[in-house]
């Protein structure tokens, strides 16, 4: 089966996000990873690709720098090949027009599987996959935390609020991974040497044959205002009487 | 005259509280003309719910395929009701099943899509939080309505405007290529003490915690407490010491207790989306700065497995 793993960098999730003056978040210039959660869907793809003998090509839109550490990472675990989406055009894309751009790639890459994260870690819009599912005119098998491959049926195990279902679907399948759905690998030394001779095709909105038309945002951000802030509480050290102390705000509160 | 839709998600024949706080906002938008959407079984039964939440018509449908296919039957019939009822706005609640469906009808009626929204200062704006919520964004909703966004639980107050609803049987023709995935197992986690999103108190622990032996002193605060349920953050979830559903945060539940206790969690933007609006933040980390301690009403700098066992200790001592 050929896997298209959908990859994204993100800022540094540990760190201070920063807004440029345009209110959209800065991602030139700054740390950043390939998105943790994507580090997910890459072992899925891999995990998948090597039981059935296909490939994985690893597909990731945004600016250049980015986008290649990005792919490299993936590349670095054991994906075949990358597709890089870069163009200046795409600065300040909302999901839609993200979805659009991320189908015309995936049917240009030729799929059986498309996976993706669940949500990334920067924006957390969570609908992307799914949208694209729809663009595709393929189903969806969504917050996977177990993947089985029976014969070219994909089984499986979705996350309720309550526990999990057993869903299936035949491929083509757009199929998005939880993050712990699996120990994703560590890039051995080999991995990453060979990554840098890996291809990367590097493509731009009208490669993919989009018009200016459907790169147009329907989000704009008309005001960034700070939040009400608390007030701010007590901080102690603990000197042996902390549990105390908190044993007489829960008193408080009517809790015990 | 703005008409509003709310989908709401029937699992398992069950409303989703969401989807009630969505219709009190939505009724008190002045000349709002308010309808739910209910698909799957129950969704007839619930009607009288979403009619009493302010729902004027409810477009229901108890057909299984809604239930049995995941989101491409839902999506497809609910563009089918677009087309012909053309509704301004339609809101969706932050469950698995809304996300899906309301990522679908994007595809379909190429309209813009705002997800984590957290209020509606008006018909063509939504805010969300960003940044740990510590900055609240107003984002204009441009393209073609009807304009889609997904709230996160939560973010208005269910109340019952005493009202009844129209409904109205939907009849959507969905083909068998819609039905390509299939559900064909259900599997529930036994569950014990109160859910994490209504406990009074929910005990929560994160890395600090060191080891996923150490969960069990969590549980036993909680224990001690009573009316309390126990929590996680996305660290401790993905590294498999505790099942998803404790999740607290931004991906997880979002609660709003009276007490809420982070131990051993550093306070990350994940985190804390889920969690800021409790009544009385407490607060055990070693890190005096972490972030966790600018939320929290008391805050200690200590040895969390230290501190646990005493408080647990002195729970008990006190409820005698």
């Amino acid at each position: 089966m050929n896997v298209v793993v959908l990859s994204k960098f993100v800022p540094n999730p540990e760190g201070v996000p920063e807004m440029g003056d345009d209110f959209l978040l800065k991602r030139e210039g700054v740390e950043g990873s390939l998105d943790p959660g994507d580090e997910f869907g890459v072992e899925a793809g891999l995990q998948l690709a090597d039981t059935t003998g296909g490939e994985v090509t690893v597909v990731s839109m945004g600016p250049e720098a980015g986008a290649t550490q990005a792919i490299r990472k993936a590349l670095s675990m054991g994906a075949a090949k990358g597709v890089m989406i870069s163009d200046p055009q795409l600065k300040g894309s909302d999901a839609l027009v993200t979805a659009k751009v991320l189908a015309a790639a995936v049917q240009r890459a030729g799929f059986d599987v498309v996976i993706a994260g669940v949500e990334s870690t920067d924006g957390y819009t969570g609908t992307l996959p799914m949208t694209l599912a729809e663009l595709l005119g393929v189903p969806a098998l969504t917050f996977a935390k177990h993947i089985e491959n029976r014969d070219g049926t994909i089984v499986i195990q979705r996350q309720t609020e309550t526990g999990y279902d057993v869903v299936e679907a035949p491929a083509p399948v757009v199929i998005t991974v939880t993050a712990g759905a699996n120990s994703p690998r560590y890039p051995t030394l080999k991995g990453i040497m060979q990554a840098k001779q890996k291809p990367v095709d590097q493509v731009t909105v009208s490669d993919l044959g989009l018009a200016e038309a459907d790169t147009q945002p329907t989000q704009t951000v008309e005001a960034v205002n700070a939040a009400p802030e608390k007030a701010a509480g007590e901080v102690i050290e603990d000197d042996g009487n902390a549990a105390s102390r908190i044993a007489d705000l829960l008193a408080e509160a009517k809790v015990i | 005259m703005a008409k509003i839709w709310i989908y709401a998600d029937v699992t398992g024949g069950k409303v989703n509280s969401g989807a009630l706080e969505l219709l009190t906002k939505a009724r008190s938008i002045d000349g709002a003309e308010v309808a739910a959407v209910a698909l799957g079984p129950g969704a007839t039964d619930a009607a009288a719910t979403l009619g009493e939440h302010g729902a004027a018509t409810v477009y229901a449908s108890d057909d299984a395929v809604y239930d049995d296919h995941l989101a491409q039957p839902a999506a497809h019939a609910l563009k089918q009701l677009v087309d012909e009822h053309q509704p301004n706005l339609i809101l969706f609640g932050l469950t698995y099943p809304s996300r899906d469906v309301a990522g679908r009808l994007q595809a379909l009626t190429g309209s813009t899509l705002m997800s984590n929204a957290s209020d509606l200062p008006s018909t063509d704006t939504a805010q969300t939080q960003i940044f740990g919520a510590t900055k609240i964004v107003d984002v204009k909703l441009g393209g073609p309505d009807p304009k889609l966004v997904i709230f996160r639980p939560k973010s208005f107050p269910a109340e019952p405007s005493g009202g009844s609803a129209n409904v109205v049987a939907v009849n959507a023709e969905i083909g068998d290529d819609l039905k390509k995935a299939k559900r064909t197992e259900r599997h529930e986690e036994e569950a014990t003490g109160p859910k994490l999103e209504d406990a009074a108190v929910v005990v929560s622990g994160g890395r600090g915690l060191q080891d996923a032996s150490n969960f069990k002193l969590i549980e036993e605060l909680a224990a001690a407490i009573g009316k309390a349920a126990t929590g996680a953050t996305r660290a401790i979830v993905d590294s498999g010491w505790v099942p998803y559903s404790y999740q607290v945060g931004q991906t997880g539940k979002t609660v709003k207790p009276s007490v809420y206790i982070a131990v051993g969690i550093s306070g990350a933007t994940q985190h804390l989306v889920g969690m800021k609006e409790s009544k009385r933040i407490i607060a055990i980390n070693k890190d005096p700065e972490a972030p966790i301690f600018k939320i929290a009403d008391l805050g200690v700098v200590g040895d969390a497995l230290k501190i646990l066992p005493q408080l647990t200790e002195e729970v008990k001592k006190r409820k005698g």
